[in-house]
């Protein structure tokens, strides 16, 4: 099997607060990988470091043979083109128009003239089914279209691996599913490597080849979508059941 | 146990300065080490340089050329108690270049564009877009901070050397005009007492006022933590601490320089 990401033993904490407590998973080249795991759990936490946003303060995380704490600015940004990633709240330059925004990788790191760059964009734009929106500013477009912005972008320098930060979150249900069917688009299509943390269990049924669940810190278990069904863990029963009764400590409520 | 209080008492007090402190000159540090590297953002130094410079003009005319006016105004009916009236060209003139020029143009450019960049800067934190540029291979300091610290250290002394000027006007139009001086008497008094070093270090100031104020502005918008509620209080953060940065710098600043 031929891993492309390794995450092993990574510990990280903010002041007194321990978020990853030793989280350890392997991504293969081509499938889809669904990290779980509540509001808090750190699972934004973990996706960061895969992308070296954050860097482990124990252990290691490695990606196609490079461990990224070992790399300096430029070989890391070098890496860094191989990733697209798709933030939560889309994290759109709003300064920019919308094909600035899906054309800024081009423009900083490829030889093409604007109107090539604007070409490709109109076409990414496509790609997510948008349209005619190739010069508006983001604040203009929906909570839906700046998403699929985003995802426009993500993917304008052709990646090899995407990272999605809940892309779901905050749509409505038919939006949301419209997005996980583009999840399922690229990388079908184009056959990316993808790792979606989320803590929506019916999207992550639909996107993932296996699923990763985070808690505490940890990956406590990971299998297929069937498998983490029909789990025997009760932590990630009671998630799955999204049930507020079971072993799973909620912050902040007493019983 | 008094002494282990006290000592944690001066702790808790000096601990969040010094690493604020340290985190400046971090962010100092790699703001230099990115300038000198190709590519050069040229598209974003301009727009900075615009955002700074041109469109901070009629707020520092304004202000220069009603300082200027209060100056002669107060030194004129002041100085007249002792037959000094004949001086008020050259008070103007050394105080405009020397101090109030590069001082009052800092200011409120740090409070005009200064407040910008911690507000854009800090939007930009919360709302991950930051991120974003380095997940696009974009080193944000090089993208960010390199353009607005450019342009502050370069826009600053252009503006101070615009106030300098209208603030001698504004001295002019009061002394000639308004209490009916000898216009040849106030210009003649402007040039002899005013020496080009008193215009130079002036400047030397305001270059170093705009590093400091675009440092700083940039450094609070780029840590901002904790939604709307965080860049406000990087805003205010940015004007506060880049005046009073201005301010101590310039008392060392004119000591050092004004020997």
């Amino acid at each position: 099997m031929n891993t492309l990401i390794n995450i092993e033993d990574v510990h990280k904490s903010f002041g007194s607060n321990y978020v990853l407590r030793g989280a350890n998973l392997k991504i293969i080249k081509g499938e889809s990988v669904v990290i779980l795991g509540g509001s808090g759990s750190g699972k934004s936490v973990l996706l960061k470091h895969i992308i070296g946003l954050l860097m482990p303060d124990k252990g290691t995380v490695t990606v196609a043979g490079s461990d990224l704490s070992k790399l300096d600015e430029n070989d890391l940004n070098e890496l860094r083109k191989k990733f697209g990633m798709l933030f939560q709240a889309a994290a759109l330059f709003d300064s920019m128009s919308v094909w600035e925004n899906v054309g800024f990788g081009l423009k900083r790191h490829t030889k093409f003239s604007d109107k090539e760059i604007k070409e490709i964009a109109v076409e990414k734009l496509r790609h997510v089914g948008l349209t005619g929106i190739e010069d508006r500013m983001p604040s203009d477009l929906s909570g839906g279209m700046r998403k699929r912005v985003g995802l426009a972008r993500a993917i304008a320098m052709e990646p090899e691996i995407l990272l999605y930060d809940e892309p779901t979150t905050g749509l409505d249900p038919i939006m949301a599913d419209a997005i996980n069917d583009l999840i399922i688009e690229m990388r079908e299509k184009l056959k990316i490597t993808s790792v979606a943390i989320t803590h929506d269990i019916k999207s992550a049924y639909k996107i993932a080849d296996r699923i990763a669940m985070l808690y505490n810190g940890e990956i406590i278990e990971t299998g297929s979508p069937d498998n983490i069904r029909n789990t025997l863990n009760p932590i990630v029963k009671q998630f799955v059941e999204g049930s507020a009764v079971g072993p799973i400590v909620i912050e902040g409520l007493k019983r | 146990m008094f002494i282990i209080k006290a000592i944690e008492f001066i702790g808790t007090v000096f601990k969040d300065p010094i690493e604020e402190t340290g985190r400046i000159l971090l962010l100092f540090y790699s703001t230099i080490k990115w300038l000198f590297r190709p590519p050069f953002e040229l598209k974003n130094t301009t727009k900075q340089m615009v955002e700074i410079g041109i469109n901070s003009l009629p707020v520092v005319l304004i202000t220069a050329v009603f300082t200027g006016m209060v100056l002669a105004l107060q030194s004129y009916t002041g100085f007249k108690r002792f037959g000094a009236e004949s001086l008020v060209g050259s008070v103007v003139a050394l105080s405009m270049t020397r101090e109030l020029g590069p001082v009052l143009t800092a200011l409120i450019v740090t409070g005009r564009a200064g407040a910008a960049m911690a507000a854009e800067l800090g939007t930009m934190r919360v709302t991950e877009q930051i991120e974003a540029l380095e997940t696009l291979a974009t080193n944000p300091v090089k993208y960010l901070v390199v353009p607005r610290f450019i342009s502050g250290t370069i826009m600053l002394p252009c503006l101070a050397v615009i106030a300098d000027i209208i603030g001698i006007i504004g001295g002019y139009f009061v002394t000639v005009i308004v209490f009916g001086t000898s216009p040849n008497l106030y210009m003649k008094m402007t040039w002899d007492h005013l020496e080009m070093n008193d215009i130079y270090h002036g400047l030397i100031k305001a270059g170093v006022f705009g590093a400091i104020l675009s440092l700083i502005s940039c450094y609070k918008g780029f840590y901002t933590k904790g939604g709307a509620e965080g860049v406000g209080k990087a805003t205010t953060g940015a004007v506060v601490i880049s005046s009073m940065a201005i301010l101590i710098s310039d008392y060392f600043l004119s000591a050092w320089l004004f020997k």
